[in-house]
């Protein structure tokens, strides 16, 4: 390996652009970094986060990419490099763990082979001792029977072992810098609390330095020691993480810390006295006019949304500051429509029976099969729910607890194998990713017309005008009819989901991970949005998410979903508050914290939690 | 495997099903197509009086199912022929008797099988070999001198017919350079070696017409794999391109090619017919144009059940190599 004077930084950068095409990904990028230390690259998508860290390896080499400025990663000129000097580096002095342990993995090889045949290219030698040092680094990354395990293939894994499968990879050659690029980002909390664990510890013991790509403010506070916050290719700020973010400089850091949705109850609302979910109670919008006029009047609760959108603005999301001026305005064109079509309608709202008993959805003894005879699994084993007119229910769970299938029964998407599913007016459904949920090849304007068609609209006219009208309601310009969605970001792609959910003037509407795929500023705004729907339209939302935090920041109940159940319910401020079950108790303990010394004391609580479950 | 037992039975079980359809269908088309089939057996100048005996021979006064029923039977039983003077007896699996020279289907087709075989297994490694590897060199090397080759020469073997391809190869290599022998059927029983030679022209040129179309799906089927993560990852982690290239992303890039390949070739059994009759090889092919022209009804359903028994035979393979390739595919 090449030999690297001592004293040096492991890494060292100045003045990096990245451009692909006109694109300016990464424009001016400086840093560097000691061995053995740890640093956090955090930044929204398009912020050059992840091109940057992989400049460090070269892999922009032969893309196309034009890559200037000067990267030296242990010694090695990562731009001057030869090929055979590159190669040497990837994985032998700095190894790459990524964002999906499934895809970045070879399918058609065992997890061994693959760990052995990088240790091979690196370090020569038998195909027997390469085999044994997987073995070796697998059980380093506490992969349980590893020499079995070694022989399995990827799919065999679950998410968490997958993720340690990569990791034991970047370990097989011993290297001292570790890129990790979004390694939790696929991953449950509970799996990503314990690879998040695993990297402190590899730290700990081997003086590996830690270079780590997040979207998330909260990973990055769990495990380095140095942040550096990216934006539209620029550092926006560097320094330690525990002052930058508890008291960050720039304001654009400050947006983004404001936009993490918390665990905890947002301190200002508190103070400020003002109940968080309960003007948006039933009985205060039946006289529809009063409960806008007051809602005006009480801007967002939950978020300091108002001045900190314009500056969070960025190429990604072309039009925030435009979106939320939008939406303001819209509110006065479109305010006067939904009431007399609700009115006149499918019974409107004062035709309901008394406030509080307004149930729009009632489930009881709600179970899905999947498969067949030995092979059969029920997805969703028993739930009984309800969600009342005007309330938000979120439903958390991690993946596989059944919540995706509980949703599409309650809209009717699947069919219930037994129990049922009673509702009261029209269920719609906002989906998770809002790239395929539409199709590329029909103007936005036809999908959000789908439901007015369907619920037997001819006149293109009238269905023109009320689209333009639906579009308005949910901050994009009305004039967009006939614009394809992948002219729109991943925000406004979203909102024209919500669009079409609206359509068919649901009384409740079903949301699948409606912000997961979205950043955090971006995700605040959708929240926003559909909180603002509701207090306008009296809408009830079932809001399905892995998000813990996102969850609280919605809901005014919540269940808790594991293995098909709901293990726990209750009022959000209960459940979080004062967790009943055990693993409502382990999910809330898994999300990351913002508070690097908190995260530390969370950390030895985990660990002696393991301990204890192990003696 | 108790899995893939039942894997296998419920593929046999699918294949007898769809075999049979097959035969309903082709006798269904046959005997609703115009003519009297007594008439044309017996010949132009036959009597009434012959036609009717014929007629009575073939058995084409009993209902359409029972004629139907007795062809059935006989796959599975065998059954009897009356040859006029005796009885001659047609052991399972028969197929029935040709209307023109009352020789037995099944022997006719056994005949002939070993032809189309010896031409379709060369002409299948042939083409895979060309396709697949113009494929993986044109996703790897894009743009490059040799690609741009492979490719020019593969779309214009597809895009020229196997007439004019053939003729011109034995025309160049056979007459003018007198490289090769003129091609001629010669089976692997009898010389191994003129078997070979007899066939390599014929190989070429079907295995060039099929060529271009594996190359393709080859290409477009790398260039997505070369875009998987775990190319990705492979290369993050300093193996060379040859070893990316090779080891990881061919092998998910083969997965469609055997797919369709074992279909083709399975096809290729029935419809070699233009390289067949060009290079006159005595093939199924040929067989089935000329019992179509003659309306020798029981050969044809013979050779369509035959072309439909390889059909899903190779698909089964495929599906079975497919499951044996990549892992995550559960055979069910």
């Amino acid at each position: 390996m090449t030999p690297v004077p001592a004293g040096a930084p492991l890494v060292e950068v100045a003045d990096l652009h990245v451009s692909f095409g006109d694109v300016r990904a990464v424009d001016g990028l400086s840093f560097t970094l000691e061995p053995g230390a740890a640093l956090g690259v955090v930044g929204e998508s398009g912020s050059g986060k992840s091109a940057s860290a992989y400049a460090l390896l070269g892999l922009h080499r032969g893309t196309g990419a034009r890559v200037s400025g000067a990267i030296r990663v242990g010694g090695v000129d990562v731009v001057a490099a030869s090929d055979a000097e590159l190669r040497s580096l990837r994985g032998g002095l700095a190894a790459m763990v990524f964002q999906d342990p499934l895809s970045s993995l070879d399918p058609y090889y065992t997890i061994g082979d693959q760990i052995a045949e990088v240790y091979r290219v690196h370090k020569g030698g038998s195909r027997r001792a390469a085999r044994a040092r997987a073995i070796t680094v697998l059980d380093r990354v506490g992969i349980p029977d590893a020499a079995r395990k070694s022989r399995s293939r990827p799919h065999e894994f679950s998410g968490g072992m997958r993720q340690r499968a990569l990791i034991a990879m970047a370990l097989a050659c011993e290297p001292r810098l570790l890129i990790a690029d979004e390694p939790t980002t696929a991953l449950d909390v509970t799996v990503q609390a314990q690879i998040l664990d695993l990297l402190h510890d590899l730290r700990r013991d081997t003086g590996l330095g830690l270079l780590l790509v997040t979207h998330d403010v909260g990973v990055a506070a769990e495990s380095v020691d140095e942040v550096l916050v990216m934006r539209a290719g620029r550092e926006v700020e560097r320094g330690p993480v525990g002052s930058v973010l508890a008291s960050p400089r720039e304001s654009y850091t400050k947006a983004l810390l404001s936009a993490v949705p918390r665990l905890s109850p947002s301190p200002g609302t508190e103070a400020a006295g003002a109940p968080p979910r309960t003007p948006f109670a039933p009985e205060r919008r039946s006289s529809s006019n009063a409960g806008r006029a007051e809602d005006a009047a009480e801007p967002s609760t939950d978020r300091a949304t108002g001045p900190a959108w314009p500056a969070v603005a960025e190429g990604a999301e072309p039009s925030p500051a435009r979106g939320a001026g939008n939406c303001a305005t819209s509110h006065a064109r479109s305010a006067a429509v939904p009431s007399p079509r609700r009115g006149s309608g499918r019974g409107g709202v004062g035709e309901e029976p008394a406030a509080g008993e307004g149930l729009v959805m009632e489930a009881v003894g709600l179970r899905k099969r999947f498969g067949r005879g030995r092979a059969a699994f029920d997805a969703v084993d028993g739930v009984d729910l309800h969600v009342r007119r005007g309330e938000t229910l979120g439903i958390v769970g991690e993946s596989g607890s059944g919540k995706t299938t509980l949703g599409r029964m309650l809209v009717g998407l699947l069919e219930p194998s037994a129990g049922r599913v009673t509702r009261t007016g029209d269920v719609q459904m906002v989906f998770q990713d809002p790239v395929s949920s539409l199709n590329p090849r029909r103007s936005i304007g036809e999908s959000v017309a789908d439901p007015l068609r369907a619920a037997g609209e001819r006149d293109d006219t009238r269905i023109r005008a009320r689209v333009a009208e639906l579009l308005a309601r949910v901050g994009l310009d009305p004039d967009r009819y006939d614009s394809y969605p992948h002219e729109f970001s991943g925000g406004q792609r979203q909102r024209v989901g919500i669009a079409r959910a609206l359509a068919a003037e649901p009384k409740l509407i079903v949301c699948d991970e409606p912000v997961s795929a979205l950043d955090v500023t971006t995700q605040a705004q959708v929240t926003e949005l559909l909180a603002e729907l509701q207090r306008e339209l009296g809408l009830a939302l079932v809001f399905v998410a892995h998000d813990l935090a996102v969850v609280r920041q919605v809901s005014d109940r919540v269940a808790v979903m594991r293995q098909g159940r709901i293990v726990e319910e209750g009022e959000v401020d209960v459940v979080y508050g004062e967790p009943k079950d055990p693993y409502t108790r382990q999910l809330l303990a898994a999300v990351p914290s913002l508070d690097p010394a908190l995260a530390a004391v969370r950390r030895a609580a985990r660990r002696e939690g393991a301990e204890a479950a192990v003696a | 495997m108790n899995g893939f037992t039942g894997f296998l039975l419920r593929r046999i079980a699918g294949a007898v099903f769809v075999l049979l359809a097959l035969s309903v269908v082709v006798y269904a088309v046959f005997y609703v197509a115009p003519g009297n089939v007594a008439q044309i057996v017996c010949g132009e100048r036959c009597s009434p009086q012959q036609v009717a005996l014929v007629h009575d021979k073939l058995g084409l006064d009993d209902p359409l199912y029972l004629q139907y029923g007795h062809f059935v039977q006989g796959i599975f039983a065998g059954r009897d022929f009356s040859s006029g003077t005796g009885v001659v007896h047609c052991s399972a699996p028969c197929l029935g008797q040709s209307y023109r020279t009352d020789e037995q289907v099944t022997d006719l087709i056994l005949g002939k099988l070993p032809v189309t075989g010896s031409l379709v297994i060369g002409a299948f490694a042939l083409w895979l070999l060309i396709g697949v590897g113009t494929g993986v060199l044109s996703a790897w090397k894009r743009g490059g001198v040799v690609e741009r080759l492979l490719t020019w020469l593969t779309l214009a073997g597809t895009s020229t017919p196997v007439f004019v391809i053939g003729l011109l190869l034995i025309i160049i290599l056979c007459s003018t350079l007198q490289w090769l022998p003129f091609p001629q059927y010669v089976p692997f029983t009898d010389n191994p070696e003129q078997w070979f030679w007899g066939l390599l022209l014929p190989w070429f040129s079907l295995a060039l017409i099929e060529s271009a179309k594996y190359a393709r799906l080859t290409r477009s089927s790398m260039l997505e794999t070369l875009a998987e993560d775990h190319v990705r990852t492979f290369r993050a982690y300093g193996l060379t391109e040859r070893a990316i290239v090779g080891r990881h992303a061919l092998r998910g890039a083969v997965a469609p090619v055997i797919a369709l390949s074992a279909l083709d070739a399975g096809t290729m059994f029935g419809s070699a017919v233009l390289t067949e009759t060009l290079f006159g090889i005595p093939g199924i092919g040929r067989q089935l144009v000329e019992s179509v022209r003659t309306v020798d009804l029981p050969v044809v359903v013979g050779v369509v059940l035959t072309t439909g028994f390889f059909v899903v035979l190779a698909n089964a393979v495929a599906d079975v190599l497919y499951a044996m390739a990549d892992r995550r595919v559960v055979l069910s």
